[in-house]
């Protein structure tokens, strides 16, 4: 058995540290991991996405098209652009957020309209949350990664305890509280 | 036996393969996907670990390190090994005394490259033995492997690493670090002064030692190659993560001859796999090597045939095009629009790359976060090549047109500058040049993450150093210091005036074009803009610098994201109706 998660969102907004979390989860679980990252342009607003592969054992550290069972998405874009990852009955968690790419800030290109909902008329188990907004709530517009974690440990190969353990161990100890404001958040959310 | 196990990127299990087998100096210029490697490796106490100027410099101090008897490394990417080649192709006729391990990251699929070279080339052209692992475990493991062999065998070791496996994490077993003694250096000309008839004999010394690690690799038992035998229909010859790969598209449907050494390759070995299999195939990306030795063999294989030469693999490619099984998948019914990395909000390069492309000039780019100057709305720059090219390019245009040498400028970076710029200065200063070159001083390497340089006062231990001012050198190469100005890409008005005045004089001239890159801590970003709509005559001025913050509203006017936006200013300095303010948050 391998699991696939797959992490996506613009640069900027923290998706190696949510890959890092998750990653420590599955170990905290006992599984064979591989975690798979994009690192140089990723801090420059382009499009992201890192994979998190956990089982009895795992041979390679990406995720082939159809092949993902949770898309963790930090953009309403990026879930769209991603959506050819997702297998048959897999599920996106999405935050609500729309950044816009260069060629809509240009004027090039409009931002598509009703995403989520278009996707949902896919058959697609899609679960929207306003991510940045529970962020701010919990003191950072920054923790909208551990947000979305919140909300995937609702339901996932994961328990609660296992991710907080892994959010405790990989977020700075003097940004914990707000960190673990947010993970509850977006759980309840 | 295992102290504990931790999830590593491979970079980062190099990093402690370096501290567990005793390593004492590191050099390393840094290149995606290989900068982490030194950044971890620096954490430890007792590793002296250092930022080179560029990688040649780098291997030749590790060099150095080996022959003075403690075990060095230096790490660069697949485009910093050409910049070292020089040295690379005398450490196997010199040898070592202590172990040296250089690793070099390739990087197929150009995630952030110019180019998607293969490095083993390099081995083979050098005489270099050549590891490569297949996961953090593994990237561990053969570091410490290579310094062991690399003393054994009086040889740098090369750590062939790709994207993949520098850049993925699994799970590492730790262990104690060795502690080793400076091994005694002894005065050895024979050794190490490659004058001729020093050298001629070590040419044969070079061709013996490899057909003793051609015998090294036919061991299974050595750590380094090994045999899976499954099922005998397909027989696939893998190396680093394209055997996982493989392991994944066909499992126990395949037997596989997984080489952890790709050079020099293990011809018993493929022999003896080759005659167990019906069919025999070469899982390797980027170019044909294992297959054109396998080929040479007189051995029947499938490879380049069925697979591509560019670009990265994965198992479902594999999948596809060796098993025929495509897999179903969703997907957007609409085009959805791209999402291009672009310079950050309040970056310091915006506003000069708005001036350049206003003033018409001609670029010559170079390597750094400037290369996105050249995506649109700013798109100015004409060239990118290569570290340092922009600088020694300029001076050949420039001599071909010595009439558009008033509007054709270069563009380089201050760490590019150090790594290779200052040569081609000198080049334009002695050869009688007249061109302008624009040190973008940023006060950071930005695009490999923030790394320290030689210009930014810090070491890669994060130890306070006299930072080199580019115009000192500027001065030093021969520049006149007329002409050596100090410019902010803040206030363009101003940067476009001291820019025209250095085009239209007939001399070299050296514009240092200095403001802090936008991630710095350092920089303030207590305010952020605001448009006001009264005074908006939607001219979309503002829209011309390509700030990631501003876009156009539902009414037509630009409107600013106040979360992302870092108080820069530079659209204010773009509205001609005094639409745009600067607000204290
Ligand atoms: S990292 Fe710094 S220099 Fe590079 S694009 Fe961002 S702000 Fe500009
Ligand atoms: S909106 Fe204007 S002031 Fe704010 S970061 Fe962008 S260019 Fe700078």
């Amino acid at each position: 058995m391998t699991k696939n998660i797959m992490i996506v969102g613009v640069g900027g907004q923290g998706s190696l540290l949510a890959s890092r979390i998750v990653g420590n989860a599955a170990i905290e679980a006992g599984y064979d991991v591989k975690v798979s990252e994009v690192h140089g342009m990723s801090q420059r607003g382009g499009s992201v996405v890192t994979y998190v592969r956990y089982g009895d054992k795992v041979e390679s550290p990406v995720i082939g098209e159809g092949e993902a069972d949770i898309i963790l998405s930090f953009e309403l874009l990026e879930s769209a652009r991603f959506l050819p990852f997702l297998r048959k009955g897999g599920k996106i968690i999405t935050n609500t957020q729309k950044i816009n790419p260069m060629p809509v800030v240009t004027g090039q290109a409009s931002y598509p309209e009703e995403l989520a909902e278009k996707i949902r008329q896919k058959g697609v188990n899609i679960i929207e949350t306003d991510a940045l907004a529970l962020a701010a709530k919990a003191g950072s517009e920054k923790a909208v990664n551990v947000v979305l974690i919140g909300c995937m440990a609702r339901d996932c190969d994961f328990t609660k305890e296992q991710l907080l353990a892994a959010t405790r161990a990989c977020v700075p100890a003097k940004l914990a509280e707000i960190n673990l404001a947010a993970f509850e958040l977006g759980y309840n959310a | 036996m295992e102290k504990n196990k931790k999830l590593m990127l491979g970079n980062e299990a190099i990093a402690r393969g370096l501290y567990e087998a005793g390593c004492r100096l590191v050099s390393s210029y840094p290149g995606t996907p290989s900068t982490e490697i030194s950044e971890c490796a620096a954490k430890y106490d007792e590793i002296y670990a250092e930022w080179a100027p560029n990688e040649k410099v780098a291997l030749e101090t590790a060099l150095g390190a080996a022959i003075a008897g403690g075990r060095s490394f230096c790490a660069m990417k697949h485009v910093g090994l050409n910049v070292a080649a020089d040295p690379l192709f005398i450490t196997g006729y010199t040898g070592i005394n202590a172990g040296m391990v250089i690793t070099v990251a390739d990087d197929p699929g150009m995630h952030s490259s110019q180019n998607e070279q293969d490095s083993r080339h390099y081995a083979m052209a050098a005489k270099l033995p050549m590891l490569e692992p297949c996961d953090s475990g593994e990237a561990l493991a053969f570091t410490k492997l290579a310094y062991d062999l690399s003393e054994q065998y009086d040889t740098p070791f090369i750590i062939r690493m790709t994207t993949r496996v520098a850049h993925s994490q699994s799970l590492v077993p730790l262990s104690d670090r060795q502690e080793r003694e400076i091994k005694p250096y002894e005065k050895n000309p024979q050794k190490y002064v490659m004058m001729p008839a020093y050298a001629r004999p070590k040419h044969k010394v070079c061709e013996d030692r490899l057909d003793s690690l051609r015998v090294l690799a036919e061991r299974t038992d050595a750590g380094i190659n090994r045999i899976e035998y499954n099922s005998p229909k397909t027989g696939i010859i893998a190396s680093g993560v394209n055997y996982d790969y493989a392991k994944e598209a066909f499992g126990l449907d395949a037997s596989y001859l997984k080489l952890g050494m790709v050079f020099p390759l293990p011809e018993k070995l493929i022999f003896e796999f080759a005659s167990k299999v019906d069919r025999l195939i070469i899982v390797e990306d980027l170019d044909p090597i294992i297959e054109t030795h396998v080929k040479a063999l007189g051995i029947k294989c499938d490879g380049k045939n069925l697979l591509p030469i560019t670009g990265e693999f994965s198992h479902t490619m594999l999948l596809e095009l060796l098993r025929g099984k495509k897999t179903e998948k969703l997907s957007m019914d609409e085009a959805l629009p791209g999402r291009p990395p672009v310079m950050c909000p309040g970056c310091p390069h915006r506003g000069l790359f708005y001036t350049l492309k206003k003033m018409k000039l001609t670029v010559m780019g170079d390597i750094g976060c400037y290369t996105l100057g050249a995506a649109p709305p700013l798109s100015a720059m004409d060239t990118t090549l290569c570290m340092g090219a922009s600088i020694s390019s300029i001076h050949g245009f420039t001599k071909i047109r010595p009439d558009d040498a008033k509007k054709t400028v270069a563009v380089i970076g201050d760490s590019t500058f150090m790594h290779s710029g200052i040569t081609g200065l000198v080049n334009i200063t002695y050869n009688k040049g007249i061109s302008t070159v624009l040190i973008l001083d940023n006060s950071i390497t930005g695009m490999t993450g923030h790394q320290q340089n030689p210009c930014t006062g810090f070491t890669l231990k994060n130890e306070p150093v006299r930072g080199i001012l580019p115009e000192k050198i500027a001065e030093a190469a021969g520049v006149d210091p007329e002409h050596i100005k100090i410019a902010d890409p803040g206030d363009p008005a101003a940067l476009e005036k001291i820019i025209a005045a250095e085009l239209s004089c007939d001399c070299p001239s050296v514009v240092i074009v200095r403001r802090p890159c936008a991630l710095l801590k350092c920089v303030k970003k207590d305010s952020f803009c605001l448009i006001d709509t009264d005074k908006c005559k939607k001219c979309r001025a503002c829209m011309n610098i390509g700030c990631p913050c501003i876009s156009i509203g539902a009414d037509g006017r630009p409107v600013i994201d106040n979360s992302l936006c870092t108080g820069c200013g530079l659209c204010e300095k773009m509205c001609r109706f005094g639409a745009i303010k600067t607000i204290k948050r």
